[in-house]
């Protein structure tokens, strides 16, 4: 291989150069990244809006080199579809935690996804509320010890972690639902190829696609880095499975032209 | 001049319309008018019913707490109604279908069969048009037939204009029946 | 110039937002402001505009905060229990700097209440019913005809000062039908250099609330927003006044509650009694040095509101002790009684009479 063909790795062009506020081993910067990767390639930098929600990510319009809006907790999907429906042309993202898309906003994930909303969800799912300390989210996993769960997630007081995808999945609307992680390297790349995808069917006006990405937060799991990628894989692929649910851009595309 | 009218019947003998109706003409020729209608869940069930004002002046309150005119379509509205009507106020009952005779000595009681008249001319959705007739015959200074008759084609829908001429006749049915009832 | 036509107030209302260029309308349907998405929902589709009923309040409030930051006119309408429900939206558009107009077609409460149309949402409406220290603009129309005309200024009004504007009207002026002139659009434009468009040929737009860095940057965007809303303070002081020139009796009210009071000075005029009326169209900002000019020569002022004392907070706040202020309040979808105004404006000239004969 000559130095021409070996790709450089660089920072993407969409990637502020600054110091974000996450935590050593904390999966946000890398997901931004790979955001910023896909906008850069489908060049689409110039036409897109991040909508923020409450939680870690809070300031994550800082770190992406785009248009940057912040929604109240749980309303970023609602935020995205009043921009999108004025905004037709720009591509909108709605950048979401668990305790965000699936305890205070559940009405808004599911009726914006309901509505096949030419939006693109990128979900982070780490299991654990992490901006107010680690509080139980939604998708702790049963057993889980958390500041508000500190004998571990009892399933029959509060419920078995609710699984996003498959909830969605039973909605006729979304046309791309993945389930991904960011544990290893490996799976980072498959990451970057849903957001790009993702991203790839908002750029064609295809509707509402959706990205889960399993994620560690090893602060609040009061672990090393190391253990928080593991945990992820161990703990938490077990009970949210990585899967492509839903894939159907003809389908869309046929729905568009005959509309 | 300030009439303050209730009108009130079920659903579908076109009670609203009625009272839409009365305030354009009215307003065409340059009254006062205001149009409420009773909304929500209190107009499910029982009887609808709106409230208008035609007036020489500024309208206060849309709100009608004593009328001084009330048509009643059926008979609910009867019952709701006539208690609530001013000392020497007006009540036009539909005697084709109230079973309860309005009973009241201090107003002015007008039985008129406005679903007979409106059959008569081959629907049953017309009562209304028969006891804006009356209204007409018994409160000339309200508002002149021609002017409801103007507004009939500005107040009913594109689609159901076509009925126009049959609402006419009802409404002069029930302008001529009332002539009768009176000079008895 | 349009013909008079016979419209229903939240019909008027609604296309007036169609007249004044808004083309993003999100709401959730409540009794007695239905007509109001019905009538868009038939109406923005012929404009090519959006329509969209939320699946809550929360987010009708948070679609019409996305919109607004796109850099476009958006609208979104509401009833009392729906409006408590917007708060959470509004302190974010408020604190975010966006413009926007806002309805309540107000009914009873609290709580669940009824229908029938009132006034009590007059503090939440005024003093900023969500968190933190803001304000909205709050327009109080007082027959469909304002409420066509209102509406129509407020998309101006939230334009000019990146703010949200509250058209706050009782059901009564919302569900009655009234002979009214369609608006003619204003033909402003305002320049909107931070919307959300996307950072093409500029650096990026952020829009947010969140004030985090430096240490005082939070209390540097309250003092920011203060400025703001004291221009506005002095900028728009809005009032309608009948017979207070010579008044001994003044009287305060807005929307339904003022059309009585109206009907009450005249006849008490006729009766030889010296009565007059302050309608603030305003509420906030309040036009407190307007009716203090007009009051301190009135002996006693009467507050005529369709809640339980809300509105006369500011208006002894105006008057700041010099007069004597009364309130007569209806609730729960009663109206003031026309007889019940004349009487109260009696009882003071007797009391008056009384006096100065005993003195």
């Amino acid at each position: 291989m000559s130095a021409k063909t070996i790709p450089m790795y660089k920072r993407p062009k969409g990637l502020t150069d600054v110091r974000t506020h996450y935590c050593a081993g904390c999966g946000h910067g890398i997901i931004h990244k790979l955001i910023a990767e896909a906008l850069e390639e489908l060049e689409v930098l110039d036409r897109t809006i991040l909508i923020a929600p409450v939680g870690c990510a809070v300031l994550a319009y800082k770190y992406i080199e785009v248009d940057g809006l912040e929604a109240a907790h749980g309303r970023a999907p609602a935020v995205a579809t009043g921009l999108k429906r004025a905004l037709p042309d720009k591509m909108v993202i709605s950048y979401q935690g668990d305790g965000d898309l699936l305890a205070i906003g559940t009405g808004e994930t599911i009726h914006t996804a309901n509505r096949g909303e030419d939006i693109t969800i990128i979900f982070v799912n780490n299991a654990v509320y992490g901006m107010t300390g680690g509080q139980m989210a939604p998708t702790t996993l049963e057993g889980q010890k958390t500041l508000t769960s500190p004998y571990g997630r009892n399933p029959a007081e509060v419920g078995f972690p609710i699984r996003a995808c498959e909830l969605l999945d039973t909605l006729e609307s979304p046309v791309y639902i993945e389930r991904t992680s960011v544990h290893n390297p490996a799976s980072v790349r498959k990451t970057k190829k849903a957001i790009l995808k993702a991203l790839k069917y908002q750029k064609e006006g295809l509707g509402y696609s959706f990205v889960e990405i399993l994620s560690m937060c090893p602060t609040n799991l009061g672990v090393e880095p190391v253990v928080g990628a593991d945990w992820v894989k161990d703990a938490m692929i077990p009970w949210f499975p990585l899967k492509k649910f839903r894939d159907r851009p003809e389908e869309k595309k046929e729905e568009k032209q005959a509309s | 001049m300030t009439e303050e009218l209730i009108i009130a019947g079920f659903g579908g003998q076109g009670v609203l319309l009625t009272g839409r109706l009365l305030c354009v003409a009215a307003m065409r020729q340059g009254k006062h008018v205001s149009h409420i209608p009773s909304y929500g869940a209190e107009m499910r069930g029982g009887t609808a019913n709106c409230s208008v004002v035609i007036s020489d002046e500024e309208i206060a309150s849309p709100v009608i707490e004593r009328p001084s005119i009330v048509i009643a379509l059926n008979g609910p509205s009867v019952a709701k109604f006539e208690s609530r009507i001013r000392p020497g106020g007006l009540l036009i009952w539909n005697s084709s279908l109230v079973k309860m005779a309005p009973t009241r000595s201090d107003l002015v009681l007008i039985p008129l069969d406005a679903t007979d008249l409106s059959l008569a001319e081959g629907t049953e959705r017309g009562a209304n048009m028969a006891a804006i007739g009356a209204l007409l015959k018994l409160k000339p200074d309200l508002v002149p037939m021609d002017a409801v008759e103007a507004a009939l084609d500005e107040v009913i829908s594109a689609r159901n204009r076509k009925h126009n001429p049959v609402n006419r006749r009802i409404l002069h049915a029930g302008y001529e029946i009332t002539e009768k009832i009176n000079a008895a | 110039m349009s013909k008079t036509v016979l419209m229903k107030g939240n019909e008027a209302l609604a296309e007036a937002a169609i007249i004044a260029g808004c083309r993003q309308y999100f709401a959730y349907p409540i009794t007695p402001q239905n007509e109001i998405p019905a009538y868009m929902s038939r109406r923005m589709p012929e404009v090519g505009g959006t329509f969209l009923q939320a699946e809550s309040e929360l987010a009708a409030i948070s679609m019409v905060l996305g919109a607004a930051a796109g850099g476009v006119r958006a609208m979104t309408s509401s009833s009392s229990p729906g409006m408590a429900l917007k708060q959470e939206g509004i302190s974010y558009i408020a604190g975010s700097e966006l413009p926007c107009v806002l309805v309540n077609v107000m009914r009873g409460g609290p709580g669940l209440g009824a229908i029938a149309g009132a006034q009590g949402d007059y503090f939440q409406a005024t003093r900023g019913g969500g968190n933190g220290d803001y304000r909205t603009i709050v327009l109080a129309p007082g027959s469909a005809q304002e409420l066509a005309d209102f509406t129509v200024d407020a998309f101006d009004l939230a334009d000019q000062y990146r703010i949200p504007v509250l058209i706050l009207a009782d059901g009564y002026i919302g569900q009655m039908s009234e002979p009214v002139v369609l608006p003619e659009p204003t033909g402003k434009t305002f320049e909107k250099p931070w919307a959300l468009t996307g950072a093409k040929g500029r650096s990026k737009n952020i829009i947010a609330s969140l004030k985090l860095i430096p240490d005082n940057a939070l209390e540097e965007h309250n003092l920011h927003l203060q400025e703001k809303y004291d221009l506005i303070s002095e900028n728009i002081r809005r009032i309608d006044t009948y017979h207070t020139d010579n008044a001994e009796w003044l009287i305060v009210a807005y929307g339904t509650a003022a059309r009585i009071a109206r009907k009450a000075v005249d006849r008490l005029r006729d009766e030889g009694v010296k009565a007059g009326l302050f309608r603030p169209l305003s509420l906030w900002p309040f036009p407190d040095r307007e009716l203090h000019e007009i009051a301190r020569n009135a002996g006693k002022v009467l507050t005529v509101e369709m809640s339980m004392g809300q509105l006369v907070e500011d208006v002894k706040l105006s008057v700041n002790g010099e007069v004597e202020v009364d309130l007569y309040g209806r609730a729960g979808g009663a109206v003031p009684a026309l007889d019940d105004i004349i009487e109260r404006i009696n009882s003071y000239e007797r009391e008056n009479h009384t006096h100065v004969q005993a003195s």
